[in-house]
């Protein structure tokens, strides 16, 4: 993995260009992020910080395809994402990205093996409950496997998280304050959880968050406020 | 593949219950009455050939043409030929006037003919006609005439012997002219007899039979080759009124049914609104994991087909079994086993339950699909607002296609749907008053009922839709079940002690004071004795019955059968003149016509205007003199047409009258009956209890059907809980991190569903004293007494009902720890 890792390192992943996102709001348009231009290569790990309101999780909401913007390009995994529709997003979702969210946002009515399937399912991935019992492991979990989401703690939630990101080797991880529901001790195991895990899979990280110290272990860090890259 | 393992971990969830039940209960509800209606409807069917004995019957005064036989064997349909009249048989000095049957080889074609060795037994069937030379006659011809198998009966010119006792023959027949006593000769023998004479009243009949395509292009030939004054019955025509009746009471049944089917869609579209809540992150989940929206489409899809599916299997099985049970219960009413259930009623089960889940899940499923991935991170976003044409348009549609299909009739179904909406508003509007009534009593009472009021307050909407629900559930099983048995009874009791309780019928002209002096050496007290002729109405105001545009079923009925005539100079105390005037001396002769006031009214009939009449193959016409308005429960001989003396009285014809006759008076009808054997005799007592055991039985039809209904209430009863319950949850752990007892937090819970249930019940007992006033008053003209048991079974019933279900529906929501809940950061 590390020599692909190496190999891959020169390639850009990710690329936006003069990306803004403007909303309407009874005082007139809102610019909430605002002409911002970036290049992410392919293995990177890349820290987007800044105070609450300062627009990154709309940034990484636009850089994922779940959001459309109002003006500018996004390139990912070499595929021009503003010429796709909502389907054809998805479609290039299942096959290159991956998310762990603040708040997990796991199925209450799967169990830990069924969330982790989920993805692989998705995509038509054959044994996909041996590959998903194996990403379980790999988060010390594979004991687990038939337990819901309501019988695991938080810190447990987000290690089924993590087994669901990884699982299907993504291209890009998005992660969205994945340390932010839970308390110091767990969320710095989740946080060398995942770094662990992005080094393994040679996967490259898009990391949001407005913790200082977890962006500190990203090779980039990239500010923004008021809705621009600083 | 994908969709379906989904569905099954939904399943694990128990989300689905609730729709699935209501859904299933929709089917059973439905599915349960046509089952019973189609089985029901089978018999009579099967009834009506063995009436004609025969698919298709060819009836005429004259004798059929043979090409018409030539024609049926041509298309491999079966045929056989009767031709039938009464005549006096003898054996030896005895006689007895006989309906003398001549059948050909073949009769009859449906149906059995019943013989045996001994008269008034109950025989077995055979497929033979009598030989050459033979005759079968019934056991009263036997014993009028003093007979037995083996002894000469002299018909016409010829004598035959007795073969065989005639038990039954299919084609039998209610009319009065089948009531004397039956024989069937071979139709070979007939020519010998030399009955048959210019202007003998003989009845021809060709049979037909085979299979139904054939004898239904069969019978479009017949239609267009017929002789004039030739005319062809068939199955449908057999036994109109049965199929009319018949009909009408499925469509009452399946509009019972459509009550429950109407809450079970509100307990399907307040499931799949909550479904829709809890599954806005799921969705946007999957969406955000990759998942198109064909594919989240295609997993709501298949979702829907497999608990519509689910649903009809569990709700056939249901309607099935309670339709079984309903039919044990009912034995009795019919004659005949019944045929089993085609699988109709099944497709309607699955068509119904598709078209619910499409009117009421399916527009909130489309919705959730709407919803967008970036939903994941901000959990405000939800799926963008739909139109309230798309949201509501295929409910109101899906209502209005039930309500039309059950109605099959445009003034009916403007009707039933103009009624809803009414019925929707009383009740919503009672509802608020109700709960609003219930919120002030709040500050009166204890922590736990104030608690549990509040909440009734404060979902509103809900409360409303559920006192509303159930109790229209409750309303109508208290409408039936308090108010029909005592109707029949309220209106036995305001009939005299001593008003007629026997019919005599078929009294000979000759024997008539004979008759009434038998009866009144018996103690009976006797009534007016009346002749009786049967005759066809041809003309109303010179114009052709067939020509006449007549209004409702009645008309028509009135306008096709053959009616009985009399005539009489004195109009009975149970009769009153209405309009024109009742005949005098002077009026002997002259061809005038009373009409009773049904009569008229169903024809359109006034004083002035001239009915002609067909009489035994004579026309007659004759002016209305008066309109009569009739007491029909005085249970004196009464007729709708009553002609002035001296008009009818050469036409042969027989006499009736009714009588009182106390329990020990009635052994002596016994010898009355050996003595004046062609008379028939009914005994109305005998007859009330067929009515009342009937109408007892019709009730329990209907009330197993609302029955349906109750449960329908309590499923939309448990989707309001099922879409509270997270509120619920959160609330119960905030009250008890509070400090409240989990005993406090569980009476509010009683408490409130204790209130709901009273206030539904009051609901349904209001609704059901006005429901019953109305139903006796205006539909049954009789009078009303206020049930107090319906106030105690309905309130307490109700609210019995409704706090052990809403009780059992929420207790694991007290019973969760606070910690838990809250951990879970419900909202």
């Amino acid at each position: 993995m590390p020599s692909a890792q190496a190999q891959n390192h020169r390639e850009s992943v990710l690329k936006a260009e003069a990306l803004t996102k403007q909303v309407s709001s009874p005082e007139g348009p809102l610019t909430i992020v605002n002409a911002v231009s970036l290049e992410i290569m392919a293995g990177e790990s890349v820290a987007i910080l800044g105070e609450s309101g300062a627009g990154k999780s709309t940034l990484l909401a636009l850089l994922a395809g779940l959001d459309d913007p109002t003006s500018g390009r996004i390139i990912l995994a070499g595929t021009d994402l503003t010429s796709l529709d909502e389907d054809g997003r998805a479609r290039l979702r299942a096959q290159r990205v991956g998310f762990v969210f603040q708040s997990f946002h796991l199925v209450p009515a799967l169990t830990a093996l069924e969330n982790v399937m989920l993805p692989l399912e998705l995509t038509g991935t054959r044994n996909a409950a041996a590959a998903a019992l194996d990403s379980l492991t790999r988060v010390g979990l594979g004991l687990r496997a038939r337990h819901y989401p309501r019988q695991l703690s938080g810190g447990e939630q987000q290690r089924v998280a993590l087994a669901r990101a990884f699982v299907t080797q993504p291209a890009v991880l998005f992660a969205d304050e994945p340390t932010g529901n839970l308390d110091a001790v767990t969320g710095e195991r989740i946080a060398e959880r995942l770094f662990e895990l992005n080094s393994a899979v040679g996967t490259t990280l898009v990391l949001v968050t407005h913790e200082e110290s977890l962006a500190q272990r990203c090779a980039r860090q990239l500010r923004m406020s008021a809705g621009r890259l600083v | 593949m994908l969709a379906l393992r989904l569905l099954l971990r939904e399943w694990r969830s128990g989300e689905l219950g609730v729709l699935l039940a209501a859904l299933s209960i929709a089917v059973a509800a439905l599915t349960g009455v046509g089952f019973l209606v189609d089985r029901i409807d089978a018999a009579i069917d099967l009834q009506a050939r063995e009436v004609l004995a025969a698919d298709l019957r060819l009836r005429s005064r004259n004798p059929m043409v043979s090409h018409i036989f030539d024609e049926a064997a041509r298309r491999g349909v079966a045929s056989a030929r009767v031709a039938s009249l009464l005549t006096v048989v003898f054996h030896g000095e005895q006689s007895q006037l006989a309906n003398i049957r001549a059948v050909s080889s073949g009769y009859p074609l449906r149906g059995r003919v019943r013989i045996s060795s001994q008269p008034f037994t109950a025989g077995h069937e055979t497929r033979a006609i009598p030989g050459r030379g033979e005759v079968w006659a019934d056991s009263r011809l036997l014993a009028a005439t003093g007979a037995q198998i083996g002894s000469p009966l002299s018909i016409g010119t010829a004598t035959l012997k007795v073969t065989q006792v005639l038990i039954s023959r299919p084609d039998q027949g209610g009319a009065f002219s089948d009531l004397a006593p039956n024989l069937i000769i071979n139709d070979a023998d007939l020519p010998g007899t030399q009955l048959i004479q210019p202007g003998s009243r003989v009845g021809y009949a060709a049979l037909f039979a085979g299979d139904k395509a054939m004898v239904a292009a069969f019978k479009t030939w017949l239609a267009a080759n017929k002789q004039p004054g030739e005319r062809l019955m068939d199955v449908e025509e057999a036994s109109p009124q049965i199929h009319t009746a018949v009909d009408r009471a499925g469509r009452f049944l399946s509009l019972a049914s459509l009550v429950s089917v109407l809450l079970c869609c509100i307990a399907v579209a307040m499931s799949a609104r909550r479904y829709v809540q809890r599954h806005l992150d799921v969705v946007a989940l999957m969406k955000t994991l990759g998942a198109t929206r064909r594919l989240t489409l295609t997993v709501s899809y298949l979702q829907l087909l497999c608990i519509a599916l689910l649903a009809t299997a569990i709700g056939s099985l249901v309607g099935f079994g309670v339709q079984e049970w309903l039919l044990h219960a009912l034995r009795g009413l019919f004659a005949t086993e019944l045929p089993a259930a085609s699988a109709a009623p099944l497709a309607l089960g699955l068509l119904a339950a598709v078209a619910v889940l499409s009117g009421f899940a399916l527009p909130p499923l489309l919705q959730l699909s709407r919803v967008p991935a970036l939903r994941v991170l901000r959990r405000d976003i939800g799926p963008p607002p739909t139109l309230v044409l798309l949201a509501f348009g295929p409910a109101v549609l899906v209502i209005l296609g039930l309500i039309a299909w059950v109605v099959r009739e445009l003034r009916l179904f403007l009707q039933v749907s103009a009624g809803l909406v009414v019925f929707i508003a009383v009740l919503t509007l009672a509802g608020l008053a109700l709960v609003s009534v219930a919120g002030r009593l709040r500050t009166s009472v204890g922590v736990s009922w104030r608690y549990g009021i509040a909440n009734l307050s404060r979902r509103r909407a809900e409360s409303v839709l559920q006192i509303a629900c159930f109790g229209t559930g409750l309303m109508v099983l208290l409408v039936l079940g308090l108010v029909h048995g005592d109707l029949l009874d309220d209106w036995r009791r305001a009939l005299p002690v001593d008003a007629p309780n026997y019919f005599f019928i078929n009294i000979p002209a000759d024997k008539r004071v004979e008759f009434v002096q038998f009866l009144q050496a018996q103690g009976g007290r006797t009534t007016r004795v009346l002749p009786m002729i049967r005759g066809r109405m041809t003309q109303i105001r010179g114009r052709p019955i067939a020509t006449l545009a007549l209004q409702g079923e009645r008309g028509e009925e009135f306008s096709q059968r053959e009616q009985n005539l009399t005539w009489t100079p004195t109009l009975g105390d149970d009769n009153a003149i209405v309009a024109g005037r009742w005949w005098t001396a002077n009026d002997t002769g002259k061809p005038l016509v009373s009409v009773a006031t049904e009569y008229a009214e169903s024809l359109n009939i006034h004083v002035g205007d001239t009915l002609s009449f067909d009489i035994a193959g004579e026309p007659l016409t004759a002016t209305v003199a008066s309109i009569r308005k009739v007491k029909w429960d005085s249970f004196q001989p009464n007729f709708f047409l009553v002609f002035a003396p001296g008009v009818l009285d050469e036409t042969a014809g027989s006499y009736l009258t009714s009588a009182f006759l106390r329990p020990e008076q009635a052994r002596s009808l016994a010898q009355l009956a050996k003595r004046f054997p062609g008379v028939s005799i009914f005994d109305i007592d005998d007859m009330l209890t067929q009515v009342r055991t009937m109408a007892d039985k019709a009730a329990l039809a209907v009330q197993s059907v609302f029955l349906f209904t109750l449960f329908a209430g309590l499923t939309v009863l448990l989707a309001a809980v099922q879409a509270s319950r997270d509120q619920r949850r959160f609330e119960s752990a905030i009250l008890r991190t509070l400090g409240a007892s989990r005993r406090v937090v569980a009476l509010g819970v009683i408490a409130e569903f204790l209130t709901l249930g009273l206030l539904a019940g009051a609901l349904a007992a209001a609704g059901a004293s006005i429901g019953g006033y109305f139903l006796a008053t205006r539909v049954l003209q009789i009078p009303y007494t206020l049930d107090q048991r319906v106030w105690l079974v309905g309130v307490l019933g109700g609210a019995a009902l409704v706090a052990i279900s809403g009780w059992i529906a929420t207790r694991s929501v007290v019973h969760q720890p606070p910690l838990a809940t809250l951990r879970t950061n419900y909202q």
